[in-house]
């Protein structure tokens, strides 16, 4: 421990400060700000209630002001810290206010009101955390359906992107053709286009094909990615041309060279690929926006998105339930990063 | 029966011409090396019996019959890569079996077969390991293997010994050559060691740029070569060119002499003076770097030489080991 210590705080300039400490120190500690403090706020934020929310100036922690049962009022009562005309403080509950004047009463002392100046007072508050947030969306919104059809998107998406982008590498890859490297350019060449440049073919293709209101029709335009097949196509060349050679030799067809010699041993990459795509699918928002209008079809990203109104937004819910739906995302980083260094450096792209 | 037969065989890529016009015969059963500089076209050579190239033009047939366009995998023949190309991802067993699952071979049969290979190369210990896991010259045994459970019609070597260090490489040189004798299977071995050819060859094809050189058995091509590159290329140290003219009354061009035929001279022997430059003691036989009238020659005389450099030696040789070549380099008797 002593020596986590002795690393962590060790300096350059020894015992005093050398300049590149201090900016080490301040970079560091700005990155994981810059990094971390917008993950903080949502996490922390989707624990407040709606009244939290609207606050001003806003808070990292949940607060909310306390509240105590009094006799003789049905409803729990706000406290309030109250500075006496003597200096002195106490707690009060607040039964109503009118304009600037406050009616309280002592909730050891029931019967009695006094009146207070709203400017002499300090709410009392607590931290609480609004688990209604989470609660509340798993009871009224239909969250298990939603789920189902990302993780139904994300998973179809994902092994159709393995597999016809890990063919079309086999191809470029292994094959001599003509024009090889001309298809490979404009492989490449489609990273250039944005999706909203091509949204509306797109989606004339898919309304053609009968694919619009249709998870399929989420699915099947994103799956060839210039990416992964730009990626394992880097990682394919590596593969000696030898034990295809050996394959050929040993009777294998064409297919059980691709299956069974060339896709085993692009597993890093496909690892990789793997990882983008369920991120990229899961996060997709855009075009499932714009394929599904039946509610039933909602991808979790676009059920998110009625909690946006044209004239309310349910913040409270809208941060709940990010949160939530970034946990598959992390996890999958959390467990599968080992893969994404290894299999990046393995693919030679930095 | 596997009888291989090359007919005007030609490989161009593009413009580059790699192979000219090879015609070859190889016998049943008979260890055949291809043996040439890097470059040569002896792999390619292979590459285009194999079926894993196709040729521009001619014809290869395998017992008579016309392969020319039949697949690699349909040719009945099995292969040996230089880098092994062993399947890393599977198990040694898994390796042995690929291609006999892909024959849709039995089980059984493919159990048998693989217990067998395994037991004549001594590779049982290790059959459930990948080949990551191995040295390099269990994985040459793993790759011999592989071709062994085929029981193919003729075995393709590509440099099999290339990757192992020098001391392994004999010791499998005479495994190969023990191997080559129990299975009295055609073999096919392509090497760039004239020392590989000459010890397991029952005849060798000497290649240079495309065309063959020389066929013939190991001993023929070190006593009779046809040409100065065969000269050249075979024996260890290289042979000795001189011009025919310090030789006094020989014909031809250039006179050839390898370096064991030369010795110190008697008195009264015809001889060569040279000046020495260099001496390396090797124990058994000394090689002498000398200088005959501005001409390189090398000697290896027997034991250890009482020589000093700057000295001059007289070397004597006899008639019948000088290898007469003509304007053209050509085997003038």
């Amino acid at each position: 421990m002593s020596r986590v210590t002795e690393f962590i705080f060790r300096r350059r300039g020894g015992r005093g400060w050398h300049w590149t400490d201090a900016f080490t120190w301040f970079w560091l500690i700005g990155g994981f700000v810059m990094m971390f403090g917008p993950a903080i706020w949502l996490v922390n934020s989707s624990f407040k209630s709606p009244a939290a929310l609207a606050e001003f100036p806003p808070t990292i922690l949940p607060y909310v002001t306390a509240a105590a049962t009094v006799e003789g009022h049905e409803k729990p009562l706000p406290l309030y810290e109250v500075t006496q005309p003597d200096g002195s403080t106490k707690v009060l509950a607040e039964v109503r206010r009118v304009g600037t004047v406050a009616q309280m009463v002592d909730p050891a002392v029931p019967g009695e009101t006094v009146r207070v100046n709203i400017q002499d007072r300090k709410p009392v508050r607590e931290v609480a955390f609004a688990v209604t947030n989470y609660v509340q969306p798993f009871l009224s919104f239909d969250f298990f359906r939603y789920l189902r059809n990302s993780v139904f998107v994300t998973v179809m998406a994902t092994i159709i992107t393995l597999l016809t982008n890990s063919m079309a590498a086999f191809a470029l890859s292994k094959y001599n053709f003509r024009g090889r490297s001309f298809v490979m350019l404009i492989i490449i060449a489609t990273l250039m286009v944005p999706l909203s440049v091509i949204l509306v073919p797109l989606y004339s293709a898919i309304t053609a094909m009968g694919l619009s209101n249709s998870l399929w029709g989420v699915i099947l335009p994103t799956v060839a990615t210039p990416t992964g097949v730009f990626m394992l196509r880097q990682y394919m060349l590596t593969i000696p041309d030898e034990l295809i050679d050996a394959a050929r030799m040993d009777k294998a067809s064409e297919w059980q060279i691709y299956w069974r010699i060339i896709l085993p041993l692009t597993a890093p990459a496909l690892a990789v690929l793997a990882i983008f795509s369920v991120v990229w699918r899961w996060n997709d928002f855009l075009w499932p926006l714009i394929v599904l209008t039946r509610r039933e079809l909602f991808t979790l990203q676009i059920a998110l998105n009625t909690y946006a109104g044209e004239t309310n937004i349910q913040w409270h819910f809208l941060l709940a339930m990010t949160v939530v739906t970034m946990i598959p995302v992390v996890l999958v980083f959390v467990f599968l990063q080992r893969f994404i260094t290894t299999g990046i450096a393995g693919a030679g792209l930095k | 029966m596997s009888r291989i037969t090359l007919t005007d065989v030609s490989r161009a890529y593009g413009q580059v011409k790699v192979l000219h016009d090879i015609n070859l015969d190889i016998q049943d059963g008979e260890l055949i090396v291809f043996v040439g500089p890097s470059g040569c076209g002896k792999s390619t050579l292979l590459r285009l019996i194999a079926g894993l190239d196709r040729p521009t033009r001619g014809k290869i047939a395998i017992n008579g019959q016309d392969v020319t366009r039949v697949a690699a995998a349909d040719r009945g023949l099995a292969m040996v890569f230089q880098s092994y190309a062993l399947y890393p991802h599977m198990s040694v067993r898994q390796n042995l079996a690929f291609g006999l699952e892909n024959a849709r071979m039995p089980k059984p049969e493919i159990e048998q077969r693989i217990a067998e290979a395994a037991r004549m190369l001594e590779i049982e210990p290790y059959l459930d390991r990948r080949p990551g896991q191995l040295s390099g010259g269990q994985r040459q045994r793993v790759a011999i293997g592989r071709a062994i459970v085929r029981n193919p019609t003729a075995f393709l070597l590509d440099e099999p010994l290339s990757n192992l260090d020098a001391e392994l490489r004999i010791s499998t040189r005479a495994e190969l050559a023990a191997l080559h004798e129990r299975l009295s299977a055609t073999m096919i071995y392509v090497t760039h060691d004239q020392i590989e050819a000459m010890t397991l060859a029952d005849r060798i094809v000497v290649l240079r740029a495309g065309r063959i050189e020389q066929v013939g058995t190991p001993l023929d091509l070190y006593n009779k070569p046809a040409n100065l590159f065969v000269a050249g290329f075979i024996g260890a140290p290289r042979m000795n060119f001189l011009p025919a003219a310090v030789f006094p009354g020989s014909a031809g061009a250039t006179i050839g002499i390898r370096p064991q035929h030369l010795r110190r001279a008697d008195d009264g022997e015809s001889t060569l003076k040279a000046k020495v430059m260099l001496i390396e003691q090797l124990g058994s036989e000394t090689v002498v770097h000398g200088d005959a009238d501005g001409h390189r020659l090398l000697a290896v005389l027997p034991g250890q030489q009482g020589l000093e450099t700057g000295e001059e030696v007289m070397l004597a040789y006899d008639e019948e080991n000088l290898h007469i070549f003509d304007e053209n380099g050509l085997r003038a008797d």
